[in-house]
């Protein structure tokens, strides 16, 4: 705004810029989720990509979801082993290795992984399309780019989340488990029974809907800031370290949202 | 295109540009770089929507079309792009069928056989299970050209399409287009700054510039003009617009 050029009120003017930017990301946002919405009626167009996108975004996502809930796994055994001292039972390290990694860990650093690694590559991938004009070419095709594009992933993210989470939390108790008995001289029946002990069914229904909501956000987000990518290499550039900044924050919020609204 | 407003941000780049266009002729759109053309080309197809005034074709407003009404639309256009916005990850051949698999009824073999038909009509060969990025510039233009004119489009529109070509892929690309118009009676835009291929090609040529129609007119008539806008654009003379505003 020509007007508000004075030092003093530039900080006044970021302010309102900031507002409207993300004002107009809400609407643009809420504008894609109710075109993805829409397009799921376009079964032909998306139903075909939907195996290739669960393979890349969950099957093609395990090697660095295991690496990272292996050490999780291992760390926590350790620490766990470490902290509790004195008069507290050892066969708690199993209580805190499977509590942990399953109400926490397992979802939450497996979601971080996730969405550096799918939630770049999507929005890497839509970028270039866009700026190439590729979204433009599959509109002038008569193919809907929401169905073609955003919602396989978007499903895909949905499916394949919890499948991942679900093994890398079963990794990561195996390697803590593995660590107790080979490091901390500490039997298996020990492990298994500080596992069982607080073990409850619905900590990993809470992990599952945890993790439904961690695929929805990456695959969600990359798709928003590759859609809306303007510009060349660098807008690509800048829409990937978006799409990875946000939906890291949304998933830590979420999961202390799920924390206050279900424990 | 009727009174055509478009902006980005503070930077208007249509301001009032109107058109007509009839059915089976091939009408040519010149101006400098940066003059809206691209911009006013998508409006035809839906790719961006004025912020005033109208665009129809066959009577219908295409701003008002929803998403059924607009796939409707672009069933009968083909639209060949500046840079050919090929499919990077899919084989030459999978691009040119992308629009046919939309086609309801047509089994795998007639598309693969239209597949073969439109690159040989563009004179590309033994090029279906390449990739765009194993090809050269005109090649992957040409390839951009064969898919927009797979489905047997009513409409085509070009976006520079000869530009970066080699002269006999120009004359190919010219016979191309005057071969839609006169056997299938396609209706053609063209963006284009080969003023050679304009006058071979054309029905009509319109010269946009800042955002507005500055001349519409048959071939003789734009070659004749003493508009010295027109005049420096066509012979490439830069002197011929000083002391214009």
């Amino acid at each position: 705004m020509p007007g508000l050029t004075h030092p003093a009120l530039a900080p006044i003017e970021s302010v309102g810029r900031a507002t409207l930017a993300l004002v107009r990301a809400i609407g643009q946002g809420g504008y894609l989720a109710a075109g993805a919405v829409r397009a799921l009626r376009s079964t032909d167009i998306w139903a075909p990509h939907i195996l290739t996108q669960m393979y890349q975004i969950g099957v093609a996502s395990l090697p660095i979801a295991l690496f990272v809930s292996m050490f999780t796994g291992i760390v926590l055994a350790l620490q766990a082993s470490y902290t509790l001292t004195g008069g507290v039972p050892e066969y708690f390290v199993g209580t805190l290795v499977g509590k942990t990694m399953i109400l926490e860990l397992g979802p939450v650093l497996t979601g971080l992984a996730l969405a550096g690694r799918v939630g770049a590559s999507i929005a890497a991938e839509l970028g270039t399309m866009r700026v190439t004009e590729q979204i433009d070419a599959l509109e002038t095709l008569a193919y809907d780019p929401l169905a073609y594009l955003v919602v396989p992933r978007v499903a895909a993210g949905l499916l394949m989340f919890p499948v991942v989470i679900a093994l890398a939390i079963t990794i990561g108790v195996v390697a803590g488990w593995v660590t107790s008995i080979s490091l901390l001289d500490m039997g298996s029946p020990q492990f298994v029974k500080g596992l069982k002990m607080f073990f409850d069914g619905f900590d990993v229904t809470f992990a599952m809907i945890k993790s439904v909501s961690f695929g929805l956000v990456v695959t969600g987000v990359g798709s928003f800031f590759g859609f809306h990518t303007v510009g060349g290499a660098e807008g690509v550039g800048r829409a990937t370290t978006r799409a990875v900044v946000v939906s890291t924050m949304l998933i830590l919020v979420l999961d202390a949202f799920w924390a206050a609204a279900l424990l | 295109m009727l009174d055509v407003h478009k902006a980005f941000g503070n930077k208007e780049i249509l301001k009032g540009f109107s058109l007509t266009v009839e059915d089976g002729e091939t009408l040519s759109v010149i101006g400098y770089s940066g003059s809206g053309k691209s911009v006013m080309l998508k409006h035809i197809i839906g790719l961006m929507q004025s912020d005033r005034g109208s665009v129809h074709v066959d009577g219908k407003d295409v701003a008002a079309l929803n998403r059924s009404g607009l796939t409707e639309l672009r069933r009968n256009v083909g639209y060949v792009f500046q840079f050919a916005a090929l499919f990077d990850s899919m084989t030459i051949g999978e691009n040119v069928a992308m629009g046919l698999r939309r086609i309801p009824d047509m089994d795998e073999e007639e598309i693969e056989a239209r597949v073969r038909e439109c690159l040989s009509l563009v004179d590309l060969h033994d090029v279906h299970e390449r990739y765009p990025s194993e090809m050269s510039g005109g090649m992957v233009k040409r390839a951009g050209l064969a898919r927009a004119i797979a489905t047997g489009p009513k409409y085509l529109l070009y976006d520079e399409p000869t530009t970066g070509l080699d002269p006999v892929t120009v004359k190919v690309i010219d016979r191309l287009n005057i071969r839609m118009k006169e056997e299938l009676g396609v209706t053609g835009i063209v963006i284009t700054h080969d003023m050679d291929s304009a006058y071979r090609i054309s029905d009509r040529i319109a010269m946009l510039y800042e955002g507005k129609m500055r001349a519409v007119g048959t071939v003789e008539e734009i070659r004749n003009s003493e508009d010295p806008l027109v005049r420096a654009f066509i012979e490439g003379r830069p002197e011929l617009m000083e002391g214009m505003s």
